[in-house]
């Protein structure tokens, strides 16, 4: 059902004029994909992808969106010959896609549902905190330069 | 729902999914921040998968991993979005059909 | 001692650098006269010296060879530059040293203040270089060397004085015509590798087809070398080249390459006898051809050129007969003789060219009784005709007597032969009618040169060789004296030397030689040969230049031909050298211009348009990027998957 949903609203985010539009179709998504997270007993994930994604991200574009203040854009409802060939290629990306999970899946049909499921806050600080420590201080910094950077980049020039 | 039989098959679909519906964004919107969306939803549709392998192989590096992803792509959202500011400031228009200076 | 015999080789090559190095070097070098013309002459010295010694030495059946070094070894094949002397060789060694030796002293006395004298000397120690593979060579492969690079010194010192156009083209055409046989040389080298494996005399030995083929290919590089039917036209021409150098080279040595290279090869040519009786034929015709000719030409080189030929063909008449050692008996006697007659004509030459009165200092017809102005060159001048015409006891006569007894005693084999034969007689007698005639009218007769000219006679470094020359062709008949003396162990060339038994290097035919039959011959060409001289000396001491007119209404309308060399170098350049520089043109300018350059500018062309077209894959749009790269991942994945 969720899948269906956000799949749904991938085709929309793609397909409409209308960038607001878009931005909300992708809000949609992420929330359609945060449920599937919980499906997959990733809670913290899922919670995480709607703070992040959701929360942050997307309001960061409609922002974006709202400050440029852009028309429409009315060309993509054409539809010529190389909208039909990257059509193609992507369906046969998709096909491919396809086959390759399925032969995975098929090694090792059932999964899931380990009693010690990862998904736990628990869990993952405690993975995070030891396995993964110096990733993590090394993504703060990441953090801190993307900020500077974007402050630099989106300054006024006089 | 038998959560024990639950084909992860299902899960690699959406994501695939997901992923070329991204990719033909990509490929095909014209305005720059569309296209930086879409990149994003690519980056989700990895996630996911990304997610149910690490449930598939009962390993925790998988959604470690998708921490670290989510993390960057913030990070690469915010840099993006500042130079399609800044580029809009030059030349009031994020059409990416126009950004061709590198045109032989 | 066997250590400096490769100087044999070598020393001509290293005379040849020095003075081709140094006088390009340093201009002041090119003047001094005496220094190049004694290195020269040293260069070619030394070797005689060594193989004179290696033949006073010389023990029969054990030749003595020497290696320089190896030039390729492969699997299949391999050749070295190693040399042997045998009895053939030594001989040829001899004479080519000798004789050239004594043409460097000579050309230091004719060449006196000519502005190229340093290459002169440079290319005349070249030919000797060459000459000397060519002869001492143990294999085809140094032959072909000594081969080739003896044509292209004679072209060297044939077009020595290069600013004149006519010389540069008798050069052009010498090395020309030398080239056609050498390319049936080399298909006959290839022929005989790849019937034996081996390029080496000694490991050559044919039969059937194969030696038809080779006999008559090597034939044909013979006939371009030593100037036979049909590619003798090279060598008249030759006569542009300084004397001393026609004296060498178209006298002496090189035409004489071809020659030897057949009677190395006697055993090939004796299996098959057709090829040797066209040998003969060709011969016969050449020499008669040739001897009419001279009859009617007033330029004194142009006669001794065609005496050239003419006595080639003689030698190659004797090949043909099977009497390989008695074409190198006659090789050698005319060596002596017509080097004399050649140095003779050069020592004219330069004396009415000093005196600076006459238009055209070779032309007999304007001169005359200059045997008392010359007398050494006169008296050697004289001893070397009277040679020539084959008059007894010097040396023409035992060569030119057995060769014409061979002919005749090969008829027994193939009737043919005894055409050859009478052909011989005929010729003989016509040689020595115009050999008595330019001869008188040179030296003796009227003076019909103005009254102010006083000639002089020549330097000794001229006169000297001159009269070393003409004792050699006084005595150097005794080396093979007939069969019928003493029953032919007298015959210390052939029987003694070249084709001994037990371990002949080259081997003669057998021939039934009846001694009375013998000698008949010998006294018939005899007295042949008196009559002809006789005739011909009373004759134009009658009439002098006038005789010249007796003997045109005796021929007819022959004469105009034998005047016109038949016609042979005009039906040549309308049946082959036009066509030829016909294709040359049109394969210049259509072939070349059109399809070539349209190939290149074509290709030129194609290489810009594909540019044009993959110009566009940089658009500078992101999205055909984007496109471009998920393309390459859509087909790798389904390659990987598919694979």
């Amino acid at each position: 059902m969720l899948s269906v949903i956000g799949i749904a609203s991938g085709i929309g985010l793609i397909t409409h004029r209308s960038a607001v539009y878009s931005v909300l179709f992708a809000v949609l998504n992420f929330f359609c994909i945060a449920g599937l997270y919980l499906t997959l007993q990733a809670e913290f994930l899922a919670i995480t992808q709607i703070i992040v994604y959701a929360g942050a991200i997307m309001v960061l574009f409609l922002f974006v969106v709202m400050l440029l203040n852009l028309g429409d854009d009315l060309t993509g409802a054409k539809f010529n010959a190389t909208k039909g060939i990257t059509f193609l290629i992507g369906f046969a990306f998709f096909a491919e896609l396809i086959v390759i999970f399925k032969s995975f899946t098929d090694q090792s049909p059932l999964h899931l549902n380990n009693p010690y499921s990862y998904g736990t806050v628990e869990v993952i600080g405690k993975t995070l905190m030891n396995d993964y420590l110096f990733p993590f201080e090394l993504v703060s910094v990441i953090l801190l330069a993307a900020l500077m950077g974007a402050m630099v980049i989106a300054k006024k020039h006089n | 729902m038998d959560l024990l039989h639950v084909n992860p098959f299902m899960y690699l679909a959406v994501s695939s999914a997901l992923f070329t519906i991204g990719a033909l964004g990509v490929l095909t919107r014209r305005n720059a921040i569309v296209v930086f969306m879409c990149v994003e939803l690519m980056l989700n549709a990895v996630n996911l998968s990304l997610v149910t392998f690490s449930k598939m192989h009962d390993n925790p590096s998988g959604s470690m991993f998708v921490f670290f992803v989510m993390v960057i792509a913030a990070a690469e959202a915010v840099v993006g979005l500042a130079i399609i500011i800044a580029l809009f400031r030059n030349r009031q228009d994020v059409d990416i059909n126009n950004v061709n200076i590198f045109k032989w | 001692m066997e250590a400096l015999l490769p100087l044999i080789i070598l020393s001509p090559f290293i005379g040849a650098a020095i003075i081709g190095i140094w006088g390009l070097l340093s201009p002041a070098f090119r003047h001094q006269e005496k220094l190049i013309g004694t290195i020269g002459t040293l260069a070619v010295f030394l070797p005689f010296l060594l193989v004179l010694n290696t033949f006073l030495n010389y023990q029969h059946g054990q030749p003595v060879t020497f290696e320089l070094f190896s030039w390729m070894a492969t699997k299949n094949f391999s050749v070295d530059f190693s040399y042997v002397l045998d009895e053939a060789s030594l001989l040829m060694g001899l004479i080519v040293t000798g004789i050239g030796t004594m043409i460097h002293v000579y050309s230091i006395g004719y060449m006196h203040h000519d502005k190229g004298f340093y290459r002169y000397f440079l290319y005349l120690n070249l030919f000797i270089f060459s000459m000397n593979n060519l002869i001492l060579g143990d294999n085809l492969l140094v032959l072909f060397l000594g081969w080739e690079g003896v044509g292209a010194c004679s072209y060297f010192l044939i077009g020595y004085w290069f600013e004149d156009m006519a010389k540069a083209m008798a050069a052009q055409k010498a090395f020309v015509a030398n080239r056609i046989g050498d390319f049936a040389l080399l298909v006959a080298m290839f022929i005989i590798f790849n019937a034996t494996g081996s390029l080496k005399f000694a490991d050559i030995s044919l039969s059937g087809d194969v030696a038809f083929w080779v006999a008559l290919l090597v034939f044909i590089a013979a006939t371009g070398k030593s100037a036979q039917i049909p590619l003798y036209v090279w060598l008249p021409d030759a006569m542009a080249g300084p004397t001393p150098v026609s004296a060498l080279i178209h006298a002496a040595t090189m035409v004489t390459s071809g020659i030897y290279l057949i009677a190395r090869m006697s055993e090939v040519f004796l299996q098959v006898p057709g090829v040797m009786v066209l040998i003969a034929v060709i011969g016969g015709l050449t020499a008669i051809l040739a001897a009419l000719i001279a009859i009617a030409q007033n330029d004194i080189k142009k006669v001794l050129a065609y005496s050239t030929v003419s006595q080639l063909g003689f030698m190659f008449m004797a090949l043909g007969a099977g009497a390989f050692s008695t074409a190198i008996f006659h090789v050698m006697t005319h060596a002596f003789f017509k080097a004399c007659l050649f140095l003779g004509s050069g020592s004219v030459i330069h004396a009415m060219a000093h005196m600076h009165i006459v238009n055209d200092p070779q032309d007999i017809r304007t001169m005359g009784k200059l045997g008392k102005y010359m007398p050494s060159t006169s008296k050697t001048f004289w001893i070397s005709t009277l040679a020539i015409a084959g008059i007894f006891p010097l040396s023409g006569f035992f060569s030119k007597d057995e060769i014409l007894g061979k002919l005749f005693f090969a008829g027994h084999e193939h009737t043919m032969y005894y055409a050859v034969w009478a052909v011989g007689m005929i010729t003989a007698l016509l040689t020595a009618f115009y050999m008595t005639r330019v001869t008188y009218l040179t030296f003796n007769g009227k003076k019909r040169f103005p009254e102010e000219g006083h000639p002089h006679e020549s330097s000794p470094l001229m006169t000297i060789p001159l009269w070393i020359l003409a004792g050699l062709a006084v005595v150097g008949g005794f080396l093979g004296l007939p069969a019928v003396v003493g029953h032919g162990h007298y015959n210390w060339i052939a029987g003694h030397w070249l084709s001994i038994e037990g371990a002949p290097v080259i081997i003669d035919r057998i021939l039934h030689a009846p001694i009375e039959t013998e000698w008949i011959l010998i006294i018939v060409s005899f007295l042949l040969a008196i009559a002809g001289v006789a005739f011909a000396f009373s004759f134009y001491k009658k009439y002098d230049l006038q005789g010249d007119l007796k003997v045109k209404s005796f021929f007819g309308s022959m004469y105009r031909l034998m005047e016109n060399k038949f016609f042979i170098d005009e039906f040549y350049n309308w049946a082959i050298i036009r066509p030829f520089v016909w294709l040359g043109n049109f394969a210049v300018m259509s072939f070349d211009k059109n399809i070539i350059d349209g190939i290149v500018n074509g290709a030129g062309y194609a290489t810009t348009a594909t540019a044009g077209i993959f110009r566009q894959l940089q658009s500078g749009l992101v999205q055909k990027y984007a496109m471009l790269m998920f393309l390459a991942i859509v087909v790798l994945l389904g390659y990987v998957m598919l694979g």
